[in-house]
């Protein structure tokens, strides 16, 4: 019974300057769409793009935001989107399907999914997950959670898990989902105390999935790979304005939440920017900032293969297109 | 420092200090004990107000769980065919005006075998009652909290609020019941029955909570979430942990917990927008595990209190300025008496015995203090007064002495030299009295033209009474001196005079003697006189043998010897009172009859009346400031013989 709706003021918006702007100094024209409804877990775009920065390396940039009506892949496959918001899995996943996208960053490190439980109901270590019943999101949610259980060897009873955590915070599941720059920090904010609570880290366990990362398709990156590397740069540069810039990114942020007319919570929203910051910025390697590691593309096609969710694992050096190799060509 | 201030000051520092005191610590243990009283009792107010909302709002609560669950056992003890389940909806939620809309939502294939979801929904849209299918395929109901908590859980539940989009933006809950089915004598579990109610009747309940002027009630669903608040930003935005994380109010979290876990309890709090002190009770809604917290404003609450400990202190200043004026007119009717009592004695210490004191009508301290200076004053006068005719007398007295002196001289022979006629013999006197009238005394007389008596006497005693007894033996003297007689009968006769009526015990000593001019022979007898100096021509200075002859007029009959010596021509005698060899100096030693004869040697060449002066200087010099003691009397006999005369 919960629904996101966007105003379509929102697109007004985002379109009226830019189209006024770009006459003016001949923008490239380039449209993103994100997974998600605006919140801090895109601050970086939306942050560049109210800083003028995709201005600043020549794109008019429109941001069409995600939701369960619109979803990128969509939007990508039919044209209605140039660049996209993607998850690593999913990705590889319509590549092996004959889907020719290409990552052209990776903007997240690591897995942000985790699993939750409470200390209360005796699980302190993963081998106490046998016989309990474990609330899972669909699709390549499950991915990492089953390779885990199948690594441990922990037989669970799994439940659909929606977007609520409710049924965990009521002990309707012992386990839960959830990701942790969102729902983490819901059961920290439904009064659960951080030593309350055993969370299990997937990057932790060998299963490290990076998540989302800036795909567009093959013949959009080789009509125009300047505009491609414009977009990846100045949204990079977007995150690292928004991770040095806590307080503005915020109000940002809150705006367009406003403007998309969801439900905006700054302490929330403070959180999932700090998380962020862990997810996409390494410290001890300031150089893979946006890169995917072939490591963490392999790790993830062979959990994919593993499971049967692809036949064979598409070429990593066809699949992703590092700026940096190809400035240096 | 304090010593020297005046009684006023001390006074009112003393009062002022302690009635300060008295008055803050009567003031603040009131004030204190006041606000605890009322804070008290307005917990208790909030306490009950709170149990009483609760109880309303579970009586709604209850009422649709009632009939709710009554459904559901009905649905679950039988089958019904579709038209009838939607007939049987549709009048629940006729007859039942609160409940918005429900549904009653199967299992897979629990309704029929050939049904995989089926969920038919009713609800409410203006006055019509309008169908909904929750089985198609983007809702999936059977993955949503109404649904899915129930299930797992296996008991009622109310969801946690939530905005129903379609129903105009109305703030709902769900309660939700689970339909068991008995297949083969077994519960199983085959769907849930809800009723959606608006939380508009619940918020109405909480925002009817007015408390003094600001004092208002808050209602946090069990996820902690801000259903109700005045503030309409932070309903459901915001968790009570949302709140706290913003603040970094670690405090806040703790509350929020308990109040999710079904805890009341009353505690200082303060206001989640203005953060304003605040007082705050929460009681948990058991049906929901929701929370009802009631908020009243701490300032508030005590503004009565603190108006009347305002004016209390104002009432105390006012009274602490009136206490000190009281101060200061009662200090000033002690002191003012006092301070005219103390210039009074001053001009009375100066000598104005006639200054008036003050008068005093109190009958106080200082009253009897005046009193006592009155009496002083008058017995002061009187004695001064008997003071001045004391020294009235005593001065008429000394010039009486002082005529006695003058007369006591004058019976003493002052004429030197005194027989100007008689060439063959000099003598010279002097007397230095102690006191005005002294007891010594000399005298010399002839008998007949041959004979001269001589007499150097020291009576014992001073003053008039001395000088009296020295006029009586001088005069028995001169009475009894005749011719052919011995001075030892002299004494033996002017002895058993004296002695015969000498009450008062009085003596004197007597060196008398009788010079035959024509031959230089002195006959003498001596009544414990000092032993005169015998002065040869050639200067040098003997006393005369000591002879044993008593003082006079101690004893009658006793009778003198007469002895006798013989002057050459040119030889003197020197005769003297103890008052000589006796002086004193500041040291106490005596002049002494050592030092007498010394000087007397060197003087002996010298006129008899430079000897004597000179000596007398002597004399002085040596007592320096010392208090003469006694009389000085000297007297000196010089023989010249007949050749001179011729």
């Amino acid at each position: 019974m919960k629904k996101n709706f966007f105003s379509i003021f929102l697109f007004l918006f985002l379109l009226i300057p830019a189209v006024l702007e770009a006459e003016a100094v001949h923008l490239k024209k380039a449209v993103f769409i994100p997974q998600w409804s605006p919140q801090a877990q895109f601050a970086g775009y939306y942050v560049a793009y109210e800083k003028g920065l995709y201005k600043k390396y020549g794109l008019d940039l429109t941001i069409v935001p995600g939701g369960p009506a619109r979803s990128p892949l969509d939007y990508l496959t039919w044209k209605k989107a140039d660049f996209g918001s993607l998850w690593l899995c999913s990705a590889l996943q319509k590549r092996a399907e004959g889907l020719n996208l290409v990552n052209i960053a990776q903007v997240m490190q690591k897995s942000a999914l985790m699993l939750v439980a409470k200390k209360g109901s005796g699980i302190k270590t993963i081998q106490d997950l046998n016989g309990k019943k474990v609330g899972l999101w669909r699709d390549e949610f499950q991915i990492q959670p089953r390779a885990l259980f199948k690594k441990y060897n922990v037989k669970v009873k799994v439940i659909p898990q929606s977007f609520s955590v409710n049924l965990f915070l009521r002990g309707g599941v012992e386990l839960a989902s959830a990701m942790w720059y969102n729902e983490y920090h819901t059961l920290l904010n439904s009064g659960l105390n951080p030593e309350e609570l055993t969370p299990i880290f997937f990057f932790e366990h060998g299963l490290n999935f990076p998540e989302d990362g800036i795909y567009c398709l093959e013949e959009t990156l080789k009509k125009d790979p300047d505009r491609a590397q414009a977009f990846v740069r100045a949204s990079l540069e977007g995150w690292l304005y928004a991770f040095s810039h806590t307080e503005e990114t915020l109000d940002i942020i809150i705006k367009f939440m406003t403007l998309a007319r969801v439900p905006a919570n700054r302490v929330h929203q403070h959180w999932m920017l700090d998380r962020m910051k862990d997810l996409i910025v390494n410290s001890h390697n300031k150089d893979s900032l946006g890169r995917l590691k072939e490591a963490d593309y392999q790790r993830v096609a062979g959990e994919l293969k593993k499971i049967g969710l692809i036949k064979e694992i598409p070429q990593f050096k066809f699949f992703y297109y590092d700026r940096i190799n190809h400035a240096q060509k | 420092m304090l010593r020297n201030k005046s009684l006023t000051f001390k006074l009112i520092l003393f009062f002022s200090t302690s009635s300060i005191l008295i008055f803050s610590i009567v003031l603040a243990y009131s004030y204190r004990y006041s606000r605890e009283i009322i804070q008290t009792d307005q917990e208790k107010d909030a306490r009950n107000l709170a149990l009483m909302k609760v109880m309303r709002i579970e009586t709604v609560l209850n009422a649709v769980q009632k009939v709710t669950q009554s459904l559901a056992d009905h649905l679950g003890n039988s089958s019904c065919s579709k038209e009838e389940l939607l007939t049987m909806i549709r009048t629940f939620l006729e007859h039942n005006p609160e409940i918005y809309g429900s549904t009653v939502a199967f299992e897979p294939f629990a309704y029929d075998k050939k049904t995989l979801y089926f969920a038919p929904y009713f609800h409410r849209k203006g006055r019509e009652i309008e169908f909904a299918d929750l089985a198609k395929e983007s809702y999936s109901y059977l993955l949503w909290d109404w649904y899915q908590i129930p299930k797992e859980l296996l008991v009622p539940q109310w969801s946690e609020p939530y905005y129903d989009e379609g129903g105009g933006n109305i703030l709902m809950t769900t309660y939700s019941v689970p339909i068991y089915g008995k297949v083969g004598g077994q519960k199983r579990f085959r769907g849930i029955v809800t009723a959606d109610i608006s939380l508009e009747g619940l918020q109405e309940i909480v925002s009817s909570i007015k408390i003094l002027k600001t004092g208002y009630g808050f209602l946090i669903s069990k996820n902690g979430t801000l259903v109700t608040h005045p503030s309409q930003e932070l309903i459901m935005n915001e968790t009570l942990f949302g709140v706290a994380e913003a603040r970094g109010d670690t405090r806040l979290r703790e509350i929020a917990r308990k109040m999710i876990k079904g805890e009341s309890g009353s505690i200082p709090f303060w206001d989640l927008v203005s953060t304003k002190n605040c007082w705050m009770t929460y009681t948990p809604i058991p049906s929901t595990g929701w929370s009802l917290a009631i908020l009243f404003p701490m300032d508030e609450l005590m503004a009565d209190i603190n108006r009347l400990y305002r004016t209390m202190i104002i009432m105390a200043v006012i009274g602490l300025t009136l206490l000190s004026v009281a101060v200061i007119f009662i200090s000033g009717t002690i002191t003012r008496p006092l301070r005219a009592m103390a210039k009074a004695t001053g001009d009375i210490a100066n000598g104005n015995l006639d200054s008036a004191l003050p008068p005093v009508k109190s009958r106080d301290e200082v009253g009897k203090m005046a009193e006592g200076f009155m009496i002083m004053q008058k017995s002061l006068k009187e004695y001064i007064q008997k003071l001045t005719e004391t020294t009235a007398a005593k001065e008429r007295m000394e010039s009486e002495l002082s005529i006695a002196h003058e007369i006591q001289m004058s019976i003493l022979p002052k004429n030197f030299p005194p027989f100007s006629d008689r060439p063959e013999f000099d003598l010279y006197a002097v007397i230095e009295p102690a006191r005005e009238v002294g007891g010594d005394f000399y005298d010399f007389f002839q008998i007949d033209p041959t004979h001269l008596c001589f007499v150097m006497a020291d009576v014992s005693g001073k003053g008039v009474p001395a000088s009296l007894f020295m006029a009586v033996t001088k005069t028995l003297i001169k009475a009894t001196a005749k011719t052919g007689i011995t001075p030892a009968e002299i004494l033996t006769r002017v002895n058993n005079e004296l002695a015969s009526e000498n009450e008062a015990i009085m003596f004197v000593t007597i060196f008398c003697g009788i010079l035959n001019t024509g031959t230089g022979e002195i006959l003498y007898a001596n009544a414990g006189h000092n032993p005169p100096l015998l002065i040869n021509k050639e200067g040098k200075v003997a006393y005369l043998q000591k002879s044993g002859g008593l003082v006079l007029g101690v004893m009658e009959g006793i009778s003198y010897q007469v002895e006798s010596l013989s002057l050459e021509a040119g030889e003197s005698l020197f005769m003297y009172t103890d008052g000589v060899t006796e002086a004193m100096n500041i040291q106490k030693e005596l002049f002494s009859a050592e030092r007498l004869q010394k000087e007397l040697s060197m003087l002996a060449q010298r006129p008899i009346q430079e000897m004597v002066s000179i000596l007398m200087q002597r004399i002085k010099d040596f007592s320096g400031e010392a208090l003469k003691s006694d009389d000085i009397t000297m007297m000196v006999l010089q023989y010249k013989g007949k050749e001179t005369s011729d």
